[in-house]
């Protein structure tokens, strides 16, 4: 059922992004802003939390629960720390992913070369 | 109205001789029996998108020159250009041939631009061989203007395909040929188009007006010409060209658009049709100029299409400027 | 010629052919909604293993983003993006591909000024907002529960 639900929400979440797409002339780098931000604001409000709790990968995954994990990340270190974690409490949540993408990135491009379309 | 919009060259420039290179994809479409030379890979063995269309300029000068039976030492001058910034692959590729050489950038236009301008210096016999070419290189201008190649986007359907291809000419005051007899330059053209997806909707008020001028000039009807050619305006861009020319009471029936002929638009995925520099340069080469040699065609106006923004204005939020030149091309009878 | 671009802009909008609607939603919810479940599939393999929750979701996006730069670099990322839209754009690995596609295309600019200065040409502004939102939030968080508002 968890499964289903991660499908289900995962794919609408990424079909209201193709509608912005064709329907409206917002590029896809506004789209991935507005994903972001739009997670953070959903998390702030407390209403992403319950779909993470529904779907779990299916609202983990997309952008919107990236802003939801920097929105989170920066509540528990509010918490703990006050106003420093403001601060601190984005990046850390982050880390994981961005530093990922940047470890690949590295070595994709070490091992990789750029390839033709045509 | 006594300003001379249209220059009427008497004689004429000759093209003397011609060659075209396409790569990958064009070798696939429908053109592909028409071209001097087919590369099956784009990379053509070099270590850059960059380098790769400097080679592929280099191979279709060679080739023009050889089929003209000169050497770079009788060429006076060879005007070229292309889409890179500072128009790289020209000036190097110029580095091997060692003509003298004067740059020209009009984005997609650039063919007609040279052609015209080439034009006027041969049938004078100012510099009476001049070498006229350029390319354009689907990654080169994708890592440009666009985004990685490996970058996953999904194309709107008004985008256009641009180009690897080249073209090349070689012209002479005297000699057997199809000749340029007329020509136009065009004006600017700025209709509020933003939209850097959509060049063929940007350019096509150019066109249309660079028409209307050089019929004016000419006194000439669209049925005058066995074919009015535009280089890339694709399918959003030839509509438009048509409705345009309709509202001044003007029907082409014989409009032929490159970026529609070097493609098949139903198998072969490049949108709205192919564009770039090489677009207009190889399909006037590959197509067009062989069948005015052999008499097929007596008379064909060929417009090269740019649109002249570049990526800051672009994310500047300025309107993308359109411009077109005209040549007028009579055959060997 | 007196053609306006008031007039102008309404026949391109007459001219330009509209998108495939249906099919590209279609493709988006398929292909979205396949790595979605992938991810989900992967969290509860992690959880199975003895990861706590928060290990388990960031080992996930690890794992998605590794499998992301794989197939950017074959060059098949991009192949199905062209098919899947957004499906492909707005999960964790649309974001990977967009930070290793241009580490992979600059690399001939060189290894600091075009890999390491050109990775975050695309993706650096999500990290730039969404920081910049987190952050405020942290601090209107901070200021409520100062207040006494806050839970």
């Amino acid at each position: 059922m968890n499964y289903l639900w991660a499908f289900v929400i995962g794919g609408l979440i990424c079909v209201i992004g193709q509608l912005l797409i064709d329907l409206t002339p917002v590029t896809p780098a506004r789209i991935l802003v507005g994903y972001v931000v739009g997670g953070v604001v959903l998390s702030a409000l407390g209403w992403y939390q319950p779909l993470v709790e529904l779907a779990g990968g299916g609202a983990s995954v997309p952008l919107l629960g990236f802003g939801h994990l920097l929105a989170q990340g920066v509540r528990e270190a509010v918490d703990a720390q006050g106003w420093l974690g403001a601060f601190l409490g984005g990046f850390t949540a982050a880390s994981g992913g961005i530093c990922a993408s940047l470890i690949f990135g590295v070595f994709f491009a070490l091992v990789a070369k750029s390839r033709d379309q045509n | 109205m006594n300003r001379k919009e249209t220059l009427v060259l008497g004689q004429g420039a000759v093209i003397r001789a011609w060659a075209s290179v396409g790569g990958k994809k064009e070798g696939e479409g429908p053109l592909s029996g028409e071209f001097d030379l087919v590369n099956g890979e784009n990379s053509l063995g070099q270590d850059s998108w960059e380098q790769s269309e400097c080679q592929l300029q280099q191979q279709c000068a060679e080739l023009c020159l050889r089929k003209g039976e000169i050497t770079p030492k009788e060429v006076d001058l060879t005007l070229g250009g292309d889409l890179q910034a500072q128009c790289t692959a020209t000036a190097y590729a110029m580095r091997s041939l060692g003509t003298p050489y004067a740059g020209l950038y009009g984005a997609c236009s650039t063919m007609a631009q040279g052609l015209a301008l080439g034009a006027c210096l041969s049938s004078s016999c100012l510099l009476p061989q001049v070498l006229v070419m350029t390319s354009s290189h689907f990654c080169t201008a994708e890592r440009e203007f666009r985004t990685p190649l490996e970058y996953g986007g999904q194309r709107t359907p008004t985008a256009q395909w641009t180009a690897t291809a080249a073209g090349a000419c070689l012209l002479s005051p005297k000699g057997e040929g199809p000749r340029i007899t007329a020509l136009t330059f065009g004006r600017v053209v700025d209709l509020q188009i933003t939209d850097i997806n959509n060049m063929g909707a940007a350019m096509a008020p150019a066109a249309a007006q660079t028409i209307l001028r050089h019929l004016k000039g000419r006194g000439t009807r669209p049925g005058d010409y066995d074919a009015i050619v535009t280089g890339d305006l694709g399918q959003v861009g030839s509509r438009l060209l048509h409705e345009i020319l309709e509202g001044e009471g003007l029907p082409l029936p014989n409009h032929r658009d490159c970026g529609l002929m070097l493609y098949d638009l139903q198998t072969q995925q490049v949108g709205a049709g192919g564009s770039g520099a090489g677009c207009s340069a190889s399909v006037l080469c590959a197509h067009f100029l062989p069948r005015l040699a052999a008499g097929e065609y007596r008379r064909v106006l060929f417009l090269s299409t740019g649109a002249l923004m570049s990526q800051t204005t672009f994310l500047q939020g300025e309107s993308i400027p359109g411009l077109a030149h005209a040549i007028e091309l009579e055959g060997c009878i | 010629m007196d053609l306006t671009p008031e007039r102008y802009q309404k026949m391109v909008k007459r001219a330009n052919p509209s998108s495939p609607l249906g099919t590209h939603c279609l493709w988006a919810f398929g292909v979205g909604g396949a790595i979605c479940t992938l991810g989900e599939g992967l969290r509860q393999l992690y959880l199975s293993l003895g990861w706590d929750q928060d290990a388990a979701g960031s080992l996930t996006s690890i794992t998605l983003i590794g499998l992301s730069g794989l197939f950017t670099s074959l060059g098949l990322y991009q192949k199905l993006a062209v098919r899947a839209g957004a499906g492909t754009l707005v999960p964790i690995t649309g974001f990977a591909n967009a930070v290793i596609s241009p580490a992979i295309e600059f690399k001939v600019e060189g290894m600091i000024t075009g890999v390491g200065a050109k990775m975050f040409v695309i993706a650096g502004p999500v990290i730039v907002y969404g920081l910049t939102a987190s952050w405020v939030w942290g601090l209107i968080y901070w200021a409520t529960a100062q207040m006494g508002w806050g839970g």
